[in-house]
């Protein structure tokens, strides 16, 4: 716990020592600000809340979030850093765990700067400003489901091109699969047993969910196993890599 | 300390290292002495527990690196080839989570720091991104790294590799200071350096031990006329560099 606590301390200085993360989080926000103000038709609906924001997440998080997780590993191989770190008395899970805290500290941050939207809608009207903070805590565990799958794309290769494609690619798979249109398309042909467990395993789904104010144990359970599952398997990927 | 049964690695179907055994005990500093991809780097990463060995074993002061990888990491200082080091940071910074990471904390900590610190000399650019240094400040790096917690034994990979012949003899001076109380291999493709400071060479090319014994018999007797005989012709392509 302590050795996780260490290097995520480490990873999270590292972040803020190059102007990558500033850039990163200027191009995070102005994309957010941007997207929700511009083409959701906010000002049209005429209604003081950030649903329309939120709503945004599991598809701007398709692009921002392989941008942070390409790196975790393959950096690491490209460097030779990996060799020290897997030297010390550290062992992968801590290390695994340790990466991925940091990221998704980092990614907390960046959502956390998204404030002056809660700000706004404030000043407009008066929201539910509950309905709001779940929605904040379900983007961030949407945001660490996705860090945790491309955590463990980046320990798979170490070209950070091919990490940050993959990743895109699941990440969309994850979503589509609870969007209607393909719902709907897949209930013609297949029987509601599986279109439904298709839809529980969509990121939109939970999202949304969770984005209605109710935040329910089920879907903790999804995103903390989804977690649990690809920080596991890059676990699995590291160390198969030591005897390759 | 350094117990070295029967190590091998395959990379497919290439086998790197073939079936090497050794031992090394407190006080011996041993010079693994090989021409370029004769599998010094790859012994070592077996050794530190980096990579897993197809066959054989590596014991730390008693501990099998693959079934006790903590207790055998924390015996252990290690300075992989090329020196890597968290370039962003600087040297206080890095020696700091290094020193978190091993442990040390307090007084203790605090003193093995300026103890190393002072061992390495890095006093004038403790406070300058690693990326910044030059080659030689970016070595003593990645040795006080691997010195920090005082370890008892010391794998350093090329430790001179690329410094300046000033350097070099510091490097060689403080490798002997600790040497007492420490088992220490080092890899090099440097003949003299053997000489210089290490107590016993082993020489590999294609991953088998060619030599083992003291850097005196290497010298006598035409050992190293034989040897080089054996690594050109055996190894055809090896070039010694
Ligand atoms: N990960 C790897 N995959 C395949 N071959 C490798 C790998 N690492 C090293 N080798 C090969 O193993 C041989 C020995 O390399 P190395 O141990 O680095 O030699 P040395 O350190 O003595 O120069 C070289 O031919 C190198 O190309
Ligand atoms: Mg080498």
């Amino acid at each position: 716990m302590k050795n996780t606590w260490i290097l995520a301390k480490r990873e999270l200085s590292g972040y803020f020592a190059t102007p990558v993360a500033y850039v990163f989080l200027f191009f995070y926000l102005a994309l957010m600000g941007f997207m929700t103000f511009y083409v959701t038709g906010y000002y049209e609906r005429g209604v003081a809340d950030l649903q329309p924001f939120f709503a945004l997440h599991p598809w701007l998080y398709l692009f921002l979030i392989p941008a942070i997780s390409m790196r975790l590993w393959a950096e690491e191989r490209k460097s030779g850093t990996i060799e020290l770190l897997m030297t010390l008395p550290i062992s992968l899970g801590q290390a695994v765990a340790g990466k991925f805290l940091a990221a998704w500290l980092f990614s907390g941050i960046a959502l956390l700067l998204t404030f002056p939207m809660w700000m706004t809608v404030n000043f407009l009207g008066n929201p539910d400003n509950g309905v709001i903070l779940a929605a904040y805590v379900g983007s961030f565990l949407l945001a660490g489901a996705y860090l945790a799958l491309g955590s463990f794309l980046s320990a798979v290769t170490k070209n950070q091109v091919i990490a940050f494609v993959l990743t895109f690619v699941l990440g969309l798979l994850l979503v589509l699969s609870g969007t209607p249109l393909v719902l709907e398309f897949a209930r013609q042909f297949l029987p509601d047993v599986i279109v439904d467990s298709l839809r529980s395993f969509s990121f939109l789904t939970h999202m949304n969910a969770i984005g209605s104010g109710v935040i329910e144990a089920r879907n903790l359970a999804f995103f903390g196993s989804l977690i649990a599952a690809c920080l596991a398997a890059c676990v699995v990927t590291l160390d198969l890599k030591k005897a390759a | 300390m350094i117990e070295i049964h029967n190590l091998t690695k395959e990379f497919g179907p290439l086998r790197v290292v073939d079936s090497i055994t050794f031992t090394v005990k407190k006080g011996e500093v041993l010079g693994f002495l090989g021409p370029n991809g004769a599998g010094k780097s790859t012994t070592m990463k077996m050794v530190t527990g980096f990579l897993s060995p197809t066959a054989g074993t590596a014991r730390i002061c008693g501990h099998d690196v693959e079934r006790e990888p903590m207790a055998a990491k924390r015996k252990l200082g290690y300075l992989p080839e090329g020196a890597p080091a968290y370039t962003d940071m600087t040297p206080a910074g890095y020696l700091d989570f290094i020193a978190d990471v091993r442990g040390l904390a307090g007084d203790a900590k605090a003193a093995r720091l300026a103890a190393v610190v002072k061992q390495v000399h890095l006093e004038q650019v403790l406070h300058q991104p690693i990326e910044t240094l030059s080659k030689g400040f970016k070595r003593r790096v990645g040795l006080a790294q691997a010195i920090l917690h005082d370890p008892e034994v010391l794998i350093l990979d090329e430790p001179t590799d690329g410094l300046d012949p000033n350097q070099k003899f510091e490097v060689r001076e403080l490798i002997k200071s600790m040497a007492r109380d420490k088992a220490i291999v080092l890899s090099t493709h440097i003949l003299e350096e053997v000489e210089a400071v290490c107590t016993r060479a082993i020489i590999i090319a294609k991953g088998r031990v060619l030599f083992d014994g003291t850097p005196e018999s290497l010298a006598a007797g035409g050992q190293i006329d034989r040897v080089f005989r054996e690594i050109t012709q055996g190894a055809a392509g090896a070039a010694m560099s």
